[in-house]
């Protein structure tokens, strides 16, 4: 017998969420979902989430199962159940509002995904027939065009658990789908717009995205690829994009990175308010010698890592 | 055990102690080091913004060296260990594209061959059942009292497929490592998620919050340090620090500490030795801990 502990929240007739507990003994190869279905229809009808396809297509069941987003309906409820746990913790999406019980309000989630412009801009006089597109230019967003706005990723993102402000993983993999797109002619004022606070940059690598996404749309690397566009393109007046080019620059000369310049050259000579910032950390760490040698020793053989870097282009 | 200690950037600049106490902890384990030191940057995830194929060519370099040698990487960074994992994965799945890359390392006189050597983080070595041995064999100062809060850094767990702990969405191999060490493990959330570190400079409020999410569960779960295997996660929970306390308006000092580092406490050997006196939030709370259970 399993038990499944379910966070209940009736924002009409309570005043903060609770858990309830369930016993089910989970029949042989049952999902989550079919679990949940089973409490639902036998158990407490009032227990509350979304539903609708049963096979990982819809992307409406998406709940935390054991504090992770998942898709009910993909997820059996046996592999939920771990080092001879009994218990099933399942909660509501993160980073968006409850609604009622297991059912998020995605508003935000939607309005974000509007806001990177999610069609097709292109001002040609459309062609008889449609635009077309070879399997190679498909190949470039094809793994953008699987998202089925589940919000799993955006549920588990670590920087939209403290920065509200951020476009967040499915609204970035949207915007690769377009910007990547062969038949789309405004890439470079996407790249502008997502160089901004709170777009691509903003992005901290935990590569949550990648893990709780249940399809091949995995933000994370969708985000390196509009960054890698970002560059190609010149959009460079941001800290982010100075970054990846102090870093690369550093080590293509010594073979490692040299952290005395690295800050300074993201930031950038002329930001006197960034480069301010970097003052008291700076002087902390010099105070307990903290800081990297001051002569910046390249590794041995470093000609040869210089020459790798050329080979392929820096 | 005999490895190929793939150091790291951070662990040769802003956090030489972590070096330190690798170097000094594996000594008195009995473990051999030999240090790569023709190895470049595994990329941070960095390089490979502007230039993927660059980054995996690069660790490829790194792959052959230790090919060359005969020995598997040991990493002392989350960071390093996860780019070098996702590197390997994209050239031993796509042969033509190991090859293409194999035709510029060529004139360096590299070849990476792939699979004759496997990439670990020191903390995987230890928490085998071999290093869990030689550990409880050579500890001379059991932590007894001392509460350590694991923070494992992102790049060690995901993606999924490519970390070598057990069960990247709940591991256990630090705190396994610490009640070995004689400390007492404390769980909270926050130790499998980010440190905030990658994005310090482009969003320093959300880096900083996300650093101060964890130290406050950490205080709140009753921690007296936190124990990290990634030198970002030490710069961001350590060095940073006062400006997350400001930040959060709140005050909690607590010491964070280099997985090495609490391993060569447990070996013996004194603070000093092992750069503890190099950190920004003092550790000397810690010692006084260890003697009270002395």
């Amino acid at each position: 017998m399993a038990k499944f502990r379910i966070k209940r929240y009736n924002p009409e007739k309570q005043a903060e969420p609770y858990y309830e507990e369930f016993d089910y003994d989970i029949p042989e190869g049952a999902t989550l979902l079919d679990c949940l279905n089973h409490l639902k229809w036998n158990v407490d009808g009032t227990l509350t989430y979304r539903m609708s396809c049963r096979s990982a297509i819809c992307g409406s069941c998406a709940m935390k199962g054991n504090g992770h987003a998942l898709l009910a309906c993909q997820k059996q409820a046996a592999h939920l159940l771990k080092d001879g746990s009994d218990t099933i913790t399942i909660e509501p999406l993160g980073n968006m509002p409850v609604i009622k019980d297991l059912a998020t309000d995605f508003q935000q989630f939607w309005d974000k995904v509007d806001q990177v412009k999610p069609y097709l801009q292109n001002k040609e006089k459309p062609p008889e027939r449609e635009r077309q597109q070879s399997p190679q230019q498909f190949r470039k967003i094809d793994d953008a065009t699987t998202c089925i706005m589940c919000g799993a990723c955006y549920s588990d993102c670590n920087v939209l658990e403290v920065d509200k402000n951020f476009l967040g993983p499915a609204a970035l993999a949207k915007a690769q789908r377009f910007v990547g797109d062969s038949r789309d002619q405004a890439t470079r004022d996407r790249i502008k717009e997502l160089s901004k606070p709170g777009g691509m940059w903003d992005c901290t690598h935990c590569g949550e995205c990648v893990e709780r996404c249940p399809k091949p749309a995995e933000p994370f690397y969708r985000i390196k690829e509009l960054m890698a566009v970002g560059l190609e393109e010149g959009v460079t007046n941001n800290v982010g994009a100075r970054h990846a080019l102090s870093f690369v620059k550093s080590v293509k000369h010594s073979g490692r990175l040299n952290e005395s310049k690295i800050p300074i050259e993201s930031m950038g000579y002329f930001n006197i308010k960034g480069l301010l910032d970097l003052v008291p950390v700076g002087l902390r760490m010099l105070l307990k010698m903290k800081i990297p040698p001051i002569i910046h020793k390249p590794i041995d053989d470093a000609k040869d890592v210089r020459r790798i870097f050329e080979e392929f282009g820096e | 055990m005999k490895f190929a200690l793939f150091t790291g950037c951070v662990a040769k600049g802003a956090t030489r102690e972590l070096m330190l106490a690798t170097i000094k902890s594996a000594e008195a384990l009995g473990i051999d080091f030999i240090e790569m030191k023709s190895a470049a940057c595994c990329g941070a995830g960095v390089i490979s913004e502007k230039n993927p194929v660059l980054t995996d060519a690069i660790n490829a370099r790194t792959f052959a060296l230790a090919e060359e040698q005969g020995l598997d990487i040991i990493t002392i960074c989350s960071t390093c260990q996860g780019n070098l994992k996702k590197s390997e994965c994209h050239l031993d799945e796509d042969v033509e594209y190991k090859d293409k890359i194999n035709h510029v390392l060529k004139d360096g006189g590299h070849q990476y061959e792939g699979g004759k050597i496997k990439i670990k983080h020191f903390s995987n070595i230890l928490a085998t059942p071999e290093g869990k041995a030689l550990l409880k064999e050579k500890i001379k100062r059991p932590l007894t009292g001392l509460k350590t809060a694991g923070f494992y850094g992102c790049y060690v767990l995901r993606p999924s497929e490519l970390s070598e702990y057990e069960d990247p969405d709940n591991p256990k191999e630090l705190e396994e490592l610490f009640e070995i060490l004689g400390a007492t493990p404390v769980y909270y959330p926050s130790r499998i998620k980010c440190c905030g570190f990658p994005i310090i400079m482009m969003n320093k409020d959300a880096s900083h919050a996300m650093a101060g999410n964890a130290l406050i569960e950490a205080v709140e779960g009753g921690a007296d340090c936190v124990v990290t295997g990634c030198p970002l996660c030490h710069l961001s929970l350590d060095s940073y620090q006062p400006e997350i306390e400001s930040m959060q308006k709140k005050h909690y000092s607590i010491p964070i500490l280099h997985l090495p580092q609490l391993v060569a406490l447990a070996l013996g050997f004194s603070p000093e030795e092992i750069g503890m006196d190099k950190h920004i939030v003092s550790t000397v709370g810690l010692d006084k801990i260890l003697a009270q259970h002395a």
